[in-house]
């Protein structure tokens, strides 16, 4: 058995020092115990961040600044979270269960690993992500729940966090820090696509730390709508994050991200450009799903996601310029 | 230090990998929590920490070192039972009664963040400064403690039937 070191962080800059070669950031633990269970992941230290910065501060520019130990239900529950920023708090409460959203922090939600369940497997299945170049067993396998957008010959995984889906469309900033210094990398930066390194999931050095994540003014509406197995208590299927300003029906900002369809949050960009400037109708709605997904790809169990991706698209749409309730 | 259960202090142990559910049930001999799925999807293993449900077996038991837990056996014992333990009694909330500490441990944590106004996924509005306290929100609120004997309308009823009918003013506190 290898032996594992524990410590508490007492601040941002001890954590990073602390995060040696073999060292893991830990959150609420909520992914990263079950996965050393697993054993797919094999730390050496645990650097607990759980203490660390955990308020939510109304920034100078109109927007938020939330700390990276902030549980989810305290971001969910937050009033201006609640009032300004309806979509982070949907999609913090249409994930995991409440318990678990007592015990999550923001900064380990964003950084959770994958659900696949090869990638789970150590015992019996082929998995890039676990280790590079042995295969991925999920191509010709169980891909009911794998991506549409974005994948590669080496991994068909999805990101199955809800909150990174509703943070890309707020054009959420992640601020981090190493023993080097500090910097800021916008949330849609953060998660890479798999190409030939799956086992390579976002951009950051293994001793940077999340310290906070900091949300731009809102824009006046905003949802997130999530489709799944059973009502509650499950991963997506499909999610759509969605976000606009609209006047005298026409569609003068908006922003658009996809969940449970790509190996990070899908910021859904060609969608926006169609949207931005024109009609607020269902044509120009349809318009926008199609081209975001004229790429979309399908593998032999999955290819249901790219229609309920166009509806649940068109849905948020559709619910966000209507009348108000 | 330590860590509270039920009111006593106890040593953690040592070997940091020990989950908070295997120190609770091995070490300290509390089997009342339960081991389900030992993965985070049942529900079972819920305890509170500090009054907050969290899920005993996602957690390492040193997280919690300086914090207070309360297991079943610190919310009611056999001759002097929660209301909710007798409620669920009354109602029919259990068959074989293994998601019951959890079950009630959860819900004890979820009238809670409803007095605190923690809104749920099915909360139609996300500004009400009050939430309500109907089956519909009962049922989501508690969707991540699962019962295989399907006794879910009776341990809906036994909470509905022990919160709900607080008074406005207590259940403001
Ligand atoms: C049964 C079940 C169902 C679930 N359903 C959903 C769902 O429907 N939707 C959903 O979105 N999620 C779901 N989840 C996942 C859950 O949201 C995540 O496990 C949780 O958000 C992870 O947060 P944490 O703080 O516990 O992370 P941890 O497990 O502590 O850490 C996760 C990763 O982040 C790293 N890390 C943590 N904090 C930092 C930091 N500050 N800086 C750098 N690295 C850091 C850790 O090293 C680790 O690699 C589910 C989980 C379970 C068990
Ligand atoms: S899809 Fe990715 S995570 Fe799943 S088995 Fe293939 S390589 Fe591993
Ligand atoms: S034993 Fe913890 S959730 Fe199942
Ligand atoms: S009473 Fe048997 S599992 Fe719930």
């Amino acid at each position: 058995m290898t032996p594992l070191r524990y410590a508490r962080a007492a601040d941002a800059q001890d954590a990073v020092l602390q995060a040696q070669a073999g060292a893991r950031f830990l959150g609420g633990g909520t992914n990263l115990v079950d996965l050393m269970r697993e054993t797919i992941e094999r730390p050496e230290a645990l650097v607990d961040v759980s203490g660390l910065a955990n308020g939510i501060e109304e920034s100078r520019d109109g927007g938020v600044l939330i700390g990276a130990a902030t549980r989810n239900t305290a971001v969910a529950a937050h009033p201006v979270v609640r009032k300004r920023y309806p979509v982070l708090a949907r999609a913090i409460l249409s994930g995991a269960s409440a318990q678990i959203r007592n015990m999550a922090t923001t900064g380990g939600n964003l950084l959770q690993r994958t659900r696949c369940a090869y990638f789970y497997d150590e015992e019996g299945s082929r998995c890039n992500k676990r280790h590079p170049g042995q295969g991925c067993d999920a191509r010709e396998g169980f891909n009911r729940n794998h991506a549409i957008l974005g994948a590669s010959s080496a991994c068909v995984a999805v990101h199955p966090s809800d909150m990174a889906v509703a943070l890309a469309a707020l054009d959420a900033v992640v601020h981090t820090r190493t023993s080097q210094g500090e910097r800021q990398i916008a949330v849609t930066d953060l998660h890479r696509l798999p190409g030939d390194r799956p086992d390579i999931e976002t951009m950051l050095e293994p001793d940077e730390l999340i310290t906070a994540i900091a949300l731009p003014p809102a824009l006046p509406r905003s949802t997130y709508r999530k489709v799944r197995d059973r009502s509650s208590y499950a991963f997506a299927l499909v999610s759509v994050a969605g976000a606009v300003q609209v006047e005298g029906g026409r569609v003068l900002d908006v922003r658009l991200a996809l969940g449970g369809v790509a190996h990070r949050p899908w910021r859904a960009r060609r969608a926006e450009d169609i949207l931005r400037g024109g009609a607020a109708d269902r044509a120009a709605f349809a318009a926008a799903a199609d081209a975001e997904l004229a790429e979309a790809c399908a593998l032999s169990d999955n290819g249901f996601k790219i229609e309920l991706a166009r509806r649940t698209i068109i849905a948020v749409l559709e619910e966000l310029t209507g009348e108000r309730p | 230090m330590s860590m509270i259960i039920n009111g006593l202090p106890a040593e953690v142990p040592l070997d940091p990998r020990v989950s908070l559910l295997d120190f609770l049930r091995d070490d300290l001999r509390l089997h009342g929590t339960k081991k389900g799925c030992d993965q985070g999807a049942c529900g079972a293993c819920t305890v509170l920490a500090d009054g907050e449900r969290i899920l005993s077996c996602l957690a390492l038991a040193v997280q919690y070192e300086g914090r207070s837990v309360t297991t079943i056996e610190g919310v009611g014992t056999a001759t002097e039972l929660h209301q909710l333990q007798q409620a669920f009694i009354e109602h029919d909330g259990f068959q074989c009664g293994y998601c019951t500490p959890g079950q009630i441990c959860s819900a004890i944590g979820m009238a809670e963040e409803i007095r605190r106004g923690v809104p749920s996924h099915v909360t139609d509005d996300l500004d009400a400064p009050t939430m309500p306290f109907c089956a519909e929100e009962i049922r989501e609120r508690m969707s991540g403690n699962l019962c295989r004997c399907g006794a879910h309308n009776g341990i809906v009823e036994a909470i509905a039937a022990t919160f709900a009918a607080l008074p406005e003013a207590e259940a403001a506190e």
